[in-house]
């Protein structure tokens, strides 16, 4: 990426994720002021505001752009709203950086908030037979955890992976949450925590799978001339990969019933999950060695090891190896999830990209406390929103 | 099954063939790409502008890609018999269309009888009833329990 296409992350800010049962908007208003307060900067020098879009709560939800602004004070300001699913704050995050490049706007407000339902997420209510969401319920009973056990199930099948290598993997992540104060959960599980508890899907235990989670997340974006003016170090967004799979999607993806059929046309070079990092690093002109830390979105704590295949750690087969070996876990090669990552949240679904972004801020700038990884220059996010949204961003200092 | 008319669980997504189901699916005439379910008025290669389909049956048979079960019930619009009753669910490639299909496994086979790789076919079952009907949907069937490895 040239220096032109740069924009600068000047704040970031959260609200605790919890299950607060209060409305979205005030985690969304905290996370705001929290972002505003980090970059030194007040409401009124926000020239565009993104938010990202919760579609289980009302209006309110889908036209989160307004009801942020409304709720921190109509003033004129331009905005957007977006909504795609699990990847709808990185898709936040590039209109904001689009306006921003554009040079419509100096310094923009991206912020994703949710308050969700106890238990299994459901499709949106009614009679839909049109809605692959609604009917992937009806006629398979299949559910959100049945497509992570699938992908669980197939790296057992293939690569011998066992459910104790998926409990490592919960068991790192909640080693690296304990002291996060933006975290749900502070508690410390082992392998045998993780075996013990009841199968939900299988190969996939309760505590493989990620809650679902009230939170907020925002990020205060900039021009990289605003920045300067700021702060002798900026932290800097080197790519912001948006992307669709590429036609034959040949992998099940969740809420579908079948792949795409590749009987006439060849599978992309990268399958749609390995395309999305590949995006991120080509914007970006970096690679999987410049690493060194990694948000990944762990729904389940089988596809964190999916996702380190993506991103390059290693290749497909022996992610189990980096989770045996500690290398993911802080002071290892490459941390993976030092916030604690979903299996220490739960899903707040359009503040978890933020959310992401603001981790590998607060570790590029050396300001994660006990959970910092030391010297961190560059950190990649990455993520997957149903029906085809892949995101992945990378900071560097 | 007692005496309960039989209705298809979802219109025109499989036929009702009773000794051989298979599912509905349709073949673009320009690039003659498969899709399932049915697509039936643009053609989703992005090189191709077909709206003429013609309408197929797809294999019966297939090798298991993945599988996984479900212990608890899920939220609506699923209907479950009360109590619930877990159920196994297949990704299963199919033989000719190089596509995969997910499916509830039929009752009687848990996840301790499935592997990747394995033969299984299409049948119809009851998804659900109420006073009157019995809902149909397709589920896989193991064809026998000889595996043959993780090779899809």
């Amino acid at each position: 990426m040239t220096a032109e296409h740069e924009v600068a992350v000047l704040g970031v800010g959260m609200h605790p994720w919890g299950k607060w049962g209060r409305n979205f908007v005030e985690y969304g208003i905290d996370a705001s002021q929290a972002a505003l307060a980090d970059a030194g900067l007040s409401w009124n020098d926000i020239g565009f505001v993104a938010g990202a879009d919760t579609i289980r709560n009302g209006y309110p939800g889908f036209i989160a752009g307004a009801t942020m602004s409304q709720a921190l004070g109509w003033k004129g300001n331009r905005m957007a709203s977006c909504y795609a699913a699990c990847a709808s704050g990185a898709q936040a995050l590039n209109i904001a950086r689009s306006q921003i490049l554009a040079g419509f706007c100096d310094v923009a407000l991206v912020v994703g908030a949710d308050t969700t339902p106890k238990g299994f997420f459901a499709p949106v209510g009614g009679d839909r037979q049109d809605d692959p969401d609604w009917l992937r319920f009806r006629l398979l009973g299949a559910t959100n955890p049945t497509y992570f056990a699938l992908y669980a199930r197939r790296r057992m099948e293939l690569y011998g992976a066992t459910q104790e290598d998926f409990a490592l993997v919960k068991a790192k992540n909640s080693r690296h949450g304990l002291t996060n104060p933006n975290a749900r959960y502070h508690k410390e599980f082992t392998v045998d925590d993780v075996m013990a508890s009841q199968i939900v899907a299988d190969p996939l235990h309760l505590l493989d799978i990620c809650a679902t989670s009230d939170g907020g997340a925002a990020v205060i974006l900039s021009s990289m001339d605003y920045a300067r003016k700021q702060t002798a170090t900026p932290i800097r967004v080197a790519a912001i990969s948006t992307m669709t799979p590429t036609f034959p999607q040949t992998v099940i993806e969740m809420p579908n019933f079948s792949t795409d059929s590749a009987a006439t046309v060849a599978p992309p070079e990268f399958a749609f999950r390995d395309a999305i990092a590949q995006g991120a690093y080509e914007e970006a002109g970096l690679g999987p060695d410049d690493l060194d830390l990694a948000e990944v979105y762990d729904l389940s704590s089988a596809l964190e090891l999916d996702w380190y295949e993506n991103i390059g750690l290693c290749k497909e087969g022996e992610a189990e190896r980096l989770i045996r070996d500690g290398d993911t876990q802080i002071g290892g090669r490459i941390p993976g999830n030092p916030s604690g990552g979903l299996a220490c949240f739960g899903e707040a679904i359009p503040a978890q990209a933020i959310a992401q972004v603001c981790e590998l801020t607060w570790h590029l700038r050396g300001q994660a406390g006990d959970r910092q990884v030391e010297g961190a220059k560059v950190g990649l996010s990455i993520n997957q929103g149903l029906f085809g949204h892949g995101s992945s961003i990378i900071v560097t200092t | 099954m007692g005496t309960k008319t039989q209705l298809p669980a979802i219109e025109g997504w499989f036929t009702l063939d009773p000794d051989e189901p298979a599912l509905l699916a349709t073949r673009c005439r320009a690039c003659a790409t498969y899709f399932f379910p049915r697509e039936t008025y643009f053609c989703k290669n992005p090189d191709c502008l077909g709206r003429e389909f013609d309408e197929v049956e797809l294999s019966r048979t297939g090798t298991v890609w993945s599988f996984t079960n479900n212990c608890f019930e899920p939220p609506p619009p699923y209907i479950s018999p009360d109590p619930f009753v877990p159920y196994a669910i297949a990704a299963v490639q199919l033989d000719s269309e190089k596509m995969v299909v997910l499916g509830q496994v039929v009752p009687g086979f848990d996840v301790s009888d499935l592997r990747a790789g394995q033969r299984v076919e299409l049948v119809l079952d009851p998804l659900y009833e109420d006073d009157e009907h019995e809902y149909l949907v397709w589920k896989w069937k193991p064809i026998d329990t000889e595996t043959t490895g993780a090779d899809q």
